[in-house]
């Protein structure tokens, strides 16, 4: 009986390591869980963004209204992938989007970048230090968050956003997010 | 005109490998002598097919032929012939080439050498060599062909990632790979045995020289990859249990425990199965630190994401191989019979301990590599395990271990006695004692950990040379007789006795390394001075140079001990323009009580500074020595007598080819 | 960029070269550099792979770093800092995973690895034991019968 036991053993411990294997293709491993969802936006206060007009962004903005927190940097080649599909959404006015512009060596990085490629953003801090992007728990641009009119973080995607994105999750949500009352 | 004969080469090695895998396994059922002698024969042309493969890959790097993929991703004309040609494996597609080269290089050096193996056992073992070659030529011409074209071809290559560019890593895969698919030997002749339902010592005698091989080449290509990491990253750091040294570890710890296992099988006709599942398992972690660390399924899905059907292929290939071969074992393995005994306490004993000692080792380092994974399938939250966890747990075994390798030896074979060994080691013990102490006394801010690693060092290291004088009756016997024992020795216990020294030696290596550290990061200007380790530098400025295929940052330190000048260091940051990445090598001064490191970093301010890394890394060097020693021992090991390939059995016991001691009941 | 390097190079090799701390960021206090030292790490640098925040150049790790000197100078506790960086980024961040539910098997598996083959290695011998008493000796007649017996119960 044990020694039955002793000559399986191994047989079944693969078995299983190789079920575990074959979930593990389909999942990625890159995506982290969100530890915001359902938090309050963390405080932060950045100074806007040089030669744009707002005063700078800070978390109170965020309160009121349901808005998208956009994470993108110059630098960020994804960011330049989503960037047309942002300036959609501002010509169609369908929801605010304000942007925490991440660690740009230079000052004049971001609002150049902004400048020839266009600006779909409401308000716009500068984050050069991560000081909000840590505070947002971000590890990569772009990343995009949906804040309600509480201000409470209610969804989070990290990459690009897209048509598909919008059309199956954001959209619904924010349809959603604006029946609540803001108090 | 390479890349369609290599791409030919390849499929005709495929057909041939499908002849291979089927006809010789069939004939050696049926007992038909001439389908047995296919075999060989098929052996040493898919190792031609191969070669020429592998030779026509390495021809389009070097004549830089822009029309093959592969070559656009990893080349560029102007770089050094040494990284054309690292560069045709240094990728997935030609590190796969690379693999079944040395899977039909080994497949030929068994037909070639193994004369004194039965035809028909023979015969099973190509077979099965055969079959696993089969799925890499099928994973290759389906999923990774090294030889696509591409249409119009660009007119320069992407270039090698710089990291690579250097001669450690340039010549690490194959290394790693000659030990990886070594293990596929012993797997062979594994199943081979479990076909034949027989085990037996003349099995263990086989079997050993060819695991030997693999595992000394796994010591030398795990060696080369710290080693590069030493140099190469930037801060002295050697060993970071990430999951691509960890699948490299793996099969190592369970190469080594079948060698251990092994002896008890060839002289104690006992523990059989258990040894039969270590050469499945040593090889299929080998399988695993191919595939799964480097495909990425572990870190990074992107290598999936571009193409799913690598991943599926793969995972197919992983439970045909590794879940055939067990399932086998279920199946066949209770047929093993053990006829021999031994007494916990005795020399068989002590090699269990390590093999127990060895596998929870193991399975503690799957389980660390493989959690993240398991969480994340079972929709936890995910985490990370890193060196702590590593630390943690692999440290406290290996303790005991190490105590337990200066007594083992000591102890007789089946029925021994602990107290008389303890007896004769006691010398050793006070040894170890002072050197503890000695080590604790000159570091005394040092983390407890590195003074019981200088003391289990001094332990071993002395364990071993008491054991040779008790084996030669040092001081007992007049010296000529103990001289005369002295050359008597057979060379595989002078090898286990290096591999252990060298052992020895690297965990003083890796104590100094780990424990006692000296590090200081600064800004300095050309003329400043600082004090490391009681070295001073004083940085003389930084220079600009050219390289072959990228720029150079020279930054010089004179380094002074006592107000005179010790040595001179220059420390390299270079540039590589067609990738844009910067790589650093670090300045190295090693002394046989430490290593005086020193990088140069980014420009700080005009007037010259620059940012100065200084680093003493103690008794790093008694590491790589460690190393080069137990691959030696391995060595001398493998040409005993006893073991040596291809040199037919003079002696009157060679009749166990034929006819097996005692192996069934 | 920095990002896509990072993940080009996990196919390939786990670290970049590290010019990891630099010497803006070193705090003047020795003590509390050594603190700040010891925290970072055990903090995984997010895009590395199994880096931690004191090995890697990533510029988000660099960020990292001073985050946590700055917490550490205004008076945070070594666990208020590890525990800040937890609730943004989540256990991720440890390189040593907390011992709760979800790692009970991660941390306990070892030992119970190493007292299963204890196990093993205990019924080995016994198994062994029960063999080796008659083969010590030579045997008369009513002995051989009497182990036959026995052996016929132990298969049972």
């Amino acid at each position: 009986m044990n020694k039955r036991l002793f000559f399986i053993a191994p047989l079944l411990v693969f078995l299983v390591l190789a079920g575990y294997f074959a979930i593990g293709l389909t999942k990625d491993p890159r995506k982290l869980q969100n530890m915001l969802t359902g938090q309050p936006v963390p405080e932060f206060t950045l100074v806007g963004l040089q030669g744009r007009d707002d005063t700078g962004f800070k978390s109170a903005d965020l309160i009121g209204d349901v808005t998208l927190v956009n994470v993108f940097g110059s630098w960020c080649v994804a960011c330049r992938v989503e960037h047309p599909f942002l300036m959609t959404l501002k010509q169609k006015n369908l929801v605010p989007i304000h942007a925490i512009d991440w660690r740009e060596e230079d000052k004049s990085a971001g609002p150049l970048w902004l400048k020839k490629h266009g600006d779909p953003y409401t308000l716009a801090g500068d984050d050069p230090k991560s000081k909000a992007a840590i505070s947002f728990g971000v590890t990569g641009a772009p990343e995009t968050f949906l804040v309600d009119k509480k201000g409470i973080v209610r969804f989070k995607h990290i990459g690009p956003i897209n048509q598909q994105l919008w059309q199956t999750t954001l959209m619904p949500l924010i349809a959603l997010l604006r029946k609540e009352s803001s108090s | 005109m390479s890349a369609e004969l290599g791409h030919f080469a390849l499929i005709l090695a495929m057909l041939i490998a499908a002849v291979q895998a089927t006809l010789p396994l069939i004939g050696a059922q049926r007992n038909m002598p001439t389908w047995i002698a296919i075999a060989n024969p098929t052996a040493y042309v898919q190792f031609f097919l191969t070669t020429l493969a592998f030779g026509c890959l390495i021809h389009v790097y070097l004549i830089s032929d822009f029309s093959v993929v592969n070559v656009v991703q990893n080349s560029h004309t102007d770089k050094p012939i040494l990284y054309k040609i690292a560069g045709s494996w240094g990728n997935h597609e030609g590190s796969l080439l690379l693999w079944v080269f040395i899977l039909a290089l080994y497949g030929a050096a068994v037909a070639a050498f193994g004369r004194n193996l039965p035809p028909a056992f023979k015969a099973r073992v190509l077979s099965v060599q055969a079959m696993i070659a089969l799925g890499f030529y099928t994973f290759m011409l389906l999923t990774s062909n090294p030889f696509e074209r591409v249409f119009p071809a660009p007119l320069n290559g992407q270039d090698l990632n710089p990291l690579l560019q250097d001669p450690g890593l340039a010549i690490h895969p194959p290394m790693l790979y000659l030990g990886y698919v070594g293990f596929s030997i012993a797997f062979s002749f594994a199943i081979a045995a479990l076909i034949e339902g027989r085990v037996d010592a003349a099995w263990a005698r086989w079997v050993r020289p060819w695991t030997l091989a693999a595992w000394i080449f796994l010591t030398g290509g795990i060696t080369l990859g710290s080693w590069w990491a030493y140099y190469e990253l930037g801060w002295g750091g050697w060993w970071f249990w990430d999951p691509v040294e960890n699948a490299s570890f793996m099969p190592w710890l369970a190469g080594t425990a079948l060698l251990h296992s092994a002896v008890v099988v060839e002289k104690r006709d006992t523990l059989k199965g258990w040894t039969v599942l270590l050469a499945i398992i040593a090889f299929s972690m080998s399988l695993l630190g191919t595939f799964l660390v480097r495909s990425g399924v572990l870190t990074s899905v992107h290598a999936f994401a571009t193409d799913p059907s690598r991943g599926v292929f793969i995972l197919a290939l992983l439970v045909t191989v590794i879940g055939g071969s067990l399932a086998l074992f279920a199946w066949r393995g209770p047929q093993l019979k053990s006829t021999g005994l031994f007494q916990p306490i005795s020399r068989e004993g002590a090699l269990l301990l390590n093999n127990l000692i060895m596998t929870t080792a193991l399975a503690a380092v799957l389980l660390g590599t493989l959690y993240p994974l398991f969480i994340d399938v079972i929709g936890g939250a995910k985490i990370s395990v890193g060196a702590p966890f590593f630390n943690a747990v692999f440290l406290p075994l290996m303790v005991p271990m190490i105590v337990a390798m200066a007594i083992g030896p000591f102890m007789n074979w089946k029925r021994g006695d602990i107290l008389p060994a303890l007896g004769r080691l006691r010398f050793t013990f006070l040894f170890a004692l002072v050197a503890g102490a000695a080590a604790w006394s000159v570091e005394t801010d040092g983390p407890f950990m590195g003074v019981i690693g200088i003391a289990l060092a001094a332990w071993l290291g002395a364990g071993v040379i008491a054991e040779i004088s008790e084996r030669i009756h040092l001081f007992r016997a007049p010296l000529p007789e103990s001289m005369r024992r002295l050359g008597r020795i057979p060379r595989s216990t002078w090898g286990m006795s290096f591999a252990h020294f060298g052992l020895a030696l690297a965990i003083a290596g890796m104590a100094g390394a780990g424990g006692w550290k000296v590090e200081s990061i600064q800004t300095m200007k050309p003329g400043e001075t600082v004090n490391v380790g009681g070295y001073e530098y004083t940085f003389e400025g930084a220079q600009e140079g050219q390289g072959p295929n990228y720029t150079i940052l020279f930054g010089k330190f004179t380094v002074r001990k006592d107000g005179e000048v010790f040595t001179v260091l220059e420390a390299e940051k270079r540039n590589y323009p067609v990738t844009r990445m910067p790589t650093t090598e670090a300045a190295i001064h090693t002394t046989l009580m430490g290593d005086l490191y020193a990088v140069i970093g980014d420009a700080e301010g005009d007037e010259g500074a620059y940012v100065t890394r200084i680093y003493y890394n103690p008794l790093v060097v008694w590491m790589w020595i460690g190393c080069i020693v137990m691959m030696f021992g391995g060595t001398l090991s493998m040409t005993d007598r006893r073991h040596r390939v291809g040199v037919p059995h003079k002696r009157q016991h060679s009749s166990a080819s034929s006819d097996p001691v005692s192996s069934t009941s | 960029m920095r990002l896509f390097i990072c993940l080009f190079m996990w196919t390939l090799l786990s670290a970049l070269p590290a010019n990891a701390v630099n010497p803006n960021e070193i705090l003047a206090d020795p003590g509390l550099e050594a603190r700040a030292r010891d925290i970072s790490k055990g903090l995984r640098c997010l895009v590395c792979q199994n880096q931690s925040i004191d090995d890697s150049d990533a510029s988000l790790a660099k960020d990292l770093r001073v985050l946590v000197r700055e917490r550490i100078t205004a008076g945070d506790s070594n666990d208020q800092v590890v525990n800040y960086v937890v609730s943004r980024y989540g256990d991720f961040v440890l390189l040593k995973p907390p011992f709760n539910l979800a790692t009970l098997v991660l941390w306990l598996g070892p030992l119970l690895l190493i007292l299963g083959g204890l196990t093993a290695a205990i019924l080995f011998f016994r198994k062994n034991k029960k063999i080796t008493a008659p083969a010590s000796a030579p045997l008369t007649e009513a002995e051989k019968m009497r182990v036959a017996e026995l052996m016929a119960e132990d298969n049972q």
